[in-house]
């Protein structure tokens, strides 16, 4: 069995008294959420955090809902609710398709789009999809709250906008008419990390692309947002060659690392080849 | 089928009496052992491929507050067990002394009053390295300027293990001399690992006042092991009980002895306290016995018209750091002879060379009896690149070339005897069974439209059972089973086995085989098994031997028995043995079939106060030592059908068809569900396990996020049929199943996604099959990527 190093645990009650607690104990304190990226990274000793601050009991947190235009998911919603939610899965199918491949049941009973989003592993499929969804993400502090766009929200692999002493509380996807999304992702086997996956929301007018958001996981240091295939997209009509172009541009603009999941050609290919794919079914979704 | 009402009394579908327990959490493996003052232990390794140790300061570790002991190579060396002898005749070390030889290698034990303690005091554990450069790749280890890893042999200065040789080398050349058609490819059997779901550990207690060890231990070979522990640590061999309780898998991983185990035996002489050392997945992962890991190039000479003239096989086999494979003494590369497959030759010949890399000590039979896997791949990859090569249809060309069934017993070109089969019957079952001509139409169809859909076959024969004594031992124990039946006075009776189920089921199998022979019912007999002290003298659980040799010994002790009883029986009648004739369960008097006793009254009798012959002792009891007389020779084909996304590289399984024939069938539905697991691994071995390293010789696959198992859905649902072909020199005919799936299928499945891929006019590529190798190939890049 792997054990971590020794560490003391706190339980919030709050998100005020997580956010005192982190205060109080200073830069060595973490927050655990589902604990399916944290702990085994503890076990494996690559990380020693002294105190643990739990934040399962804050209930505050859990929910996914409709509010004023927007879909609003608290931090501490698990992966399980996401996939189970009629209302996620109607206005946003691109997370259900994400769910389904990520990991597995047991780590979605417990892991956190939060947490998720945290972790900001490069290869984590819900920051493509928030990515490609057009999130914002509210971050509170003991001082009060801000909201941040999903594009400066990750600062590099494992960093993100979210300050030692901070939350991420609150994941905003604004909500518009004739939407249409959808992911795609190839895995070595079920419940495996992205070998490259992409995320794609178009939202339609007058059968044309009226905006879209394209986000690649697994293929940069952090995950990709593609504002050069958006913008080729954007105001067009859907067509094969149309999506060839924005595909050949998200290949062009993602920054794969060799790895055992393959080699940086094959994943910039599929960086254009699953792109193509997201886009397909996302128009046919808005359009049907 | 068996319903609660209707005992089965042999053979036939019967639950496994195991279940119960394992499916109600009642299982008790060596992690649930706990012993009153039980001591933990931890292993520092190396985090080094190789590097010379300068120094090692373990001060800082004994200062914990909980820490107990700390061992090094230099503590274990006053008491000359420093270096422990591995099973194939050379030296492993169990802690380094001057340098380590893999990333993983032991370096120091530490024993705590707790699990957490112990691993929180190796980080207080400072070891001084000086870095080697490391052989990883095999193809190298053998350069002039390569660097020496086996120091401590005198004299060593080079990588170089063993050269072996079988076959007729002049003949084979002659035949390739003048051959119409010749086609070579070069392949690898990756490194992959046996995973066992329950990683190896034990728990070592030594009682000083009895001067006595007590060793649970996950082994598969628990007799071996006591044996080994009096040779190498001089302990009494009747002072040593060594305890294989259940074991959560072992696949020929829980084979050897490792350092591990060693250590907390010495702590617990040390500290007189039982000491526990279980390792984690990755310890398991990159420390023990990894499987396969053969370069393998193979070359097949045949008539323009199909018929297959000779083989001839070079292999490169990567031993890692210590050569610990598991296998006969005689046998180097165990029974990779086998290369010449199901078919009828001209000649044969094959040629490996064992190698040093710096990497973890192994190349163990996983789920396979030795290196039976690599050969099966070697010539089913082979006779596809022919099959290709001749535009000749690969089941077509098996047809053609299958031996036949008056040629049996046949005497390959290697020397191996097949005792029985029957193939064209297996193989026609197996293509009927897919539906293969309509199948092959469907893949025109979908090449058409741009789909790309494959089919493999592959046809396979193992040799298992291992083995006849005058050739085959394991480190000078020769390979036999014991087995003791004693049947109680009410007629219930106890079976002991040297064998130890890792889950193959012998606590149901074996019951069924008594059952079969005495006519009682099989929840009638208990099985014990898997304790030194309860249990007769053999050589363990591995290589598909359990049924060919324990079941054999299981039978031929049944019959002792039986003829026992027909003595006892004859008194109670007062009638001559002679005159007595047996139907199952019962003796009774030729011609006065009312006359008779029925086992259970005979066990009465014979406890009680029926008067005996004349040499002829009470009780009904009988032992035996099974010697086989040959191996058995499984066989069977496989069909795979699999889809390949032309745009991703993407393989999924549509659907696998197993016909095996392993002869006798004794529970069917455990014969099902050992192919069924089989199979899976096959999935696995052909599509995502792989154990890599890179320059420096890191392990990249420490955990089961790197190191991928098939789950549910990469597993089709399989569609398995039977033949039967009895083995001729075993007592119930029954050969062995257990590694079958795993020999045959990996081939089935490769051969299937290059028929996939042949648009693209790929004839191979290396295992594993993930999408980016498939994508590479597609792109016709011909090496792999890592
Ligand atoms: C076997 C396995 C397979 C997986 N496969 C995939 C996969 O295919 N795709 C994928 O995307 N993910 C995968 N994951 C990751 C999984 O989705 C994790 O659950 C998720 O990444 C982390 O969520 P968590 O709630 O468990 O976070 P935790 O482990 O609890 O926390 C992760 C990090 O986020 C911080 N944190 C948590 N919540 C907050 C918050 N509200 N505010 C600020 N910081 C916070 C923590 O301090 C920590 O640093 C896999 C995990 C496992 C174990």
């Amino acid at each position: 069995m792997q054990v971590p190093a020794p560490f003391d645990y706190e339980r919030a009650t709050s998100v005020e008294h997580a956010l005192s607690l982190l205060e109080r104990l200073g830069p060595e304190a973490r927050l655990i959420a589902g604990g399916h990226s944290l702990l085994p990274m503890m076990k494996l000793r690559l990380a020693a955090p002294e105190h643990l601050v739990d934040i399962n009991d804050l209930h505050e947190l859990d929910y996914i809902r409709e509010e004023a235009g927007e879909l609003r998911i608290g931090a501490l919603a698990r992966h399980r609710e996401l996939l189970e939610s009629e209302l996620l899965g109607r206005r946003f199918p691109i997370f259900h398709d994400a769910e389904r491949v990520i990991a597995d049941p047991l780590v979605r009973n417990r892991g956190t789009i939060g947490g998720a989003l945290c972790q900001a592993d490069p290869s984590e499929d819900l920051s493509a999809a928030c990515a490609a969804a057009h999130a914002r993400l509210v971050i509170r502090g003991l001082g009060g709250e801000r909201v941040v766009e999903m594009a400066d929200f990750h600062r590099g692999p494992y960093e993100t906008a979210v300050g030692p002493s901070e939350i991420l509380a609150e994941i905003r996807l604004p909500l518009r008419e004739a939407a249409g999304s959808a992911y795609e992702k190839v895995e070595r086997r079920t419940g495996d990390w992205a070998v490259a996956a992409a995320g794609v929301c178009v939202w339609m007018s007058d059968g044309a692309i009226a905006d879209v958001g394209v986000g690649l996981a697994a293929v940069g240091s952090s995950a990709v947002h593609c504002a050069r295939a958006e913008e080729v997209l954007r105001g067009e009509r859907p067509s094969e060659e149309l999506f060839d172009a924005a595909a050949d541009l998200a290949a062009a603009d993602c920054s794969p690392a060799a790895d055992q999941r393959g080699p940086v050609e094959y994943k910039r290919h599929l960086a254009g080849e699953l792109t193509r794919r997201a886009l397909r079914r996302a128009v046919a979704r808005a359009l049907g | 089928m068996a319903t609660a009402e209707q005992p089965v009394l042999g053979y036939g579908r019967m639950k496994r009496k195991e279940d119960p327990r394992f499916v109600r959490g009642k299982g008790r493996y060596v992690d649930d052992v706990s012993l009153p003052g039980m001591l933990h232990g931890a292993v520092l390794r190396s985090p080094l491929a190789h590097a010379r140790i300068l120094s090692i300061d373990t001060s800082a570790a004994l200062q914990h507050p909980k820490v107990h002991a700390v061992i090094t190579g230099r503590d274990l060396e006053a008491q000359k067990l420093a270096w422990a002898p591995t099973l194939s005749a050379d030296v492993q070390a169990v802690l380094a002394l001057d340098k380590v030889c893999f990333q993983g290698q032991e370096v120091a034990f530490v024993v705590a009053d707790d699990h957490y303690s112990a691993r929180d005091a190796l980080e207080l554990i400072d070891v001084e390295y000086e870095p080697l450069p490391a052989v990883v790749d095999p193809r190298k280890a053998l350069d002039p300027d390569a660097p020496v890893i086996r120091e401590d042999i005198e004299g060593k200065s080079d990588n170089h293990i063993f050269d072996w040789e079988a076959g007729d080398r002049d003949a084979t050349d002659a035949v390739f001399e003048r051959a119409e058609v010749v086609v070579a490819q070069d392949m690898i059997y990756p490194r992959i690992h046996p995973a066992p779901m329950e990683t190896c550990g034990c728990v070592a207690d030594f009682d000083a006042v009895e001067g006595k060890l007590t060793l649970w231990c996950t082994t598969q070979a628990p007799h071996a092991h006591r044996t080994l522990y009096a040779l190498v640590a001089g302990l009494p061999e009747h002072k040593i009980r060594v305890i294989s309780p259940d074991i959560g898998g072992g696949f020929g991983n829980k084979v050897g002895i490792y350092p591990g185990y060693v250590c907390s035996v010495v702590t617990s002489i040390v500290t007189g306290r039982p000491v526990k050392w279980m390792e984690d997945r990755t310890e398991n992962l990159t420390s023990t016995a990894f499987a396969r890991d053969y370069v393998m190039r193979g070359e097949i000479a045949a008539t323009r018209d199909g018929k297959i003239q000779a083989v001839r096989v070079r292999v490169l086999a990567d031993h890692g750091a210590f050569n610990a494979t598991a296998q006969p003494s005689k046998y180097p590369a165990g029974f990779f002879h086998i290369f010449t497959g199901s078919y009828d030759l001209e000649a044969a010949h094959c040629r490996v060379t064992g190698v040093y890399t710096n990497k973890a000590p192994g190349g163990v039979a996983y789920r396979c009896s030795f290196r039976v896997t690599e050969a099966a791949y070697a010539i089913e990859r082979m006779v596809d690149v022919l099959a290709d090569e001749l535009g000749v249809d690969p089941a077509e060309l098996r047809m053609r070339n299958l031996i036949r069934p008056e040629q049996f017993p046949y005497r390959s070109k290697t020397g191996w005897v097949y005792d029985s089969g029957d193939y064209e019957p297996a193989l026609r079952m197996a293509l009927e069974m897919a539906g293969y001509d309509r199948l092959r139409e469907e893949q025109g169809e979908r090449r058409e439209r741009g789909e790309l859909m494959g089919i493999g076959v592959s046809f396979f024969t193992e040799t298992v059972g291992a083995g006849p004594r005058r050739d085959m031992d394991i480190v000078g124990l020769g390979m036999a089973d014991g087995a003791d039946l004693r049947v109680h006075p009410t007629g219930k009776a106890v079976l002991g086995i040297s064998v130890q189920t890792q889950g193959q089921g012998h606590e149901t199998t074996f019951a069924q085989i008594v059952a079969e022979e005495l006519g009682i019912p099989a929840e009638d007999v208990q099985v014990v098994h898997g304790d030194t002290d309860e249990t007769p003298f053999g050589l363990g659980t591995y290589g598909s031997r359990s049924t060919p040799v324990s079941g054999a010994a299981a039978a031929v002790v049944a019959r002792k028995v039986r003829e026992k009883a027909r003595l006892i029986a004859a008194a109670m009648l007062e009638a001559s043995p002679a005159d007595l004739e047996w139907e199952k369960g019962r003796w009774y008097v030729k011609g006065d079939p009312e006359q008779g006793k029925t086992i259970q009254e005979i066990a009465m009798g014979a406890h009680g106060t029926v008067e005996l012959p004349e040499g002829v002792e009470g009780g009904l009891e009988a032992q035996t030592v099974y010697n086989p007389s040959n191996l058995t020779f499984p066989f069977g084909a496989y069909v795979c059908v699999v889809d390949v996304d032309p745009g991703t590289g993407q393989v999924k399984v549509r659907r696998f068809v197993a016909v095996d024939d392993c002869g006798t069938r004794i529970n069917p539905m455990i014969v099902e569900g050992q192919i069924h697991g089989g199979l899976a691994e096959g999935v696995g071995i052909a599509l995502m396990e792989l154990i890599a390293f890179d320059e420096d010789g890191n392990c990249l696959n420490g955990s089961f996020m790197d190191y991928l198992i098939p789950t549910a859905k990469e597993v089709p649902n399989f569609e398995l049929g039977a033949t039967v072909t009895p083995s001729p020199h075993h007592p119930i005919g029954a050969k062995g199943v257990g590694e079958s799936p795993t020999v045959g299928s990996p081939p089935a499945i490769v051969n299937a996604v290059i028929d996939a891929l042949e648009p693209f006019g790929v004839r191979h590529v290396d295992m594993p099959l993930t999408p980016a190798r498939v994508w590479a190939a597609m792109q016709g890049h011909t090496e792999p990527p890592a």
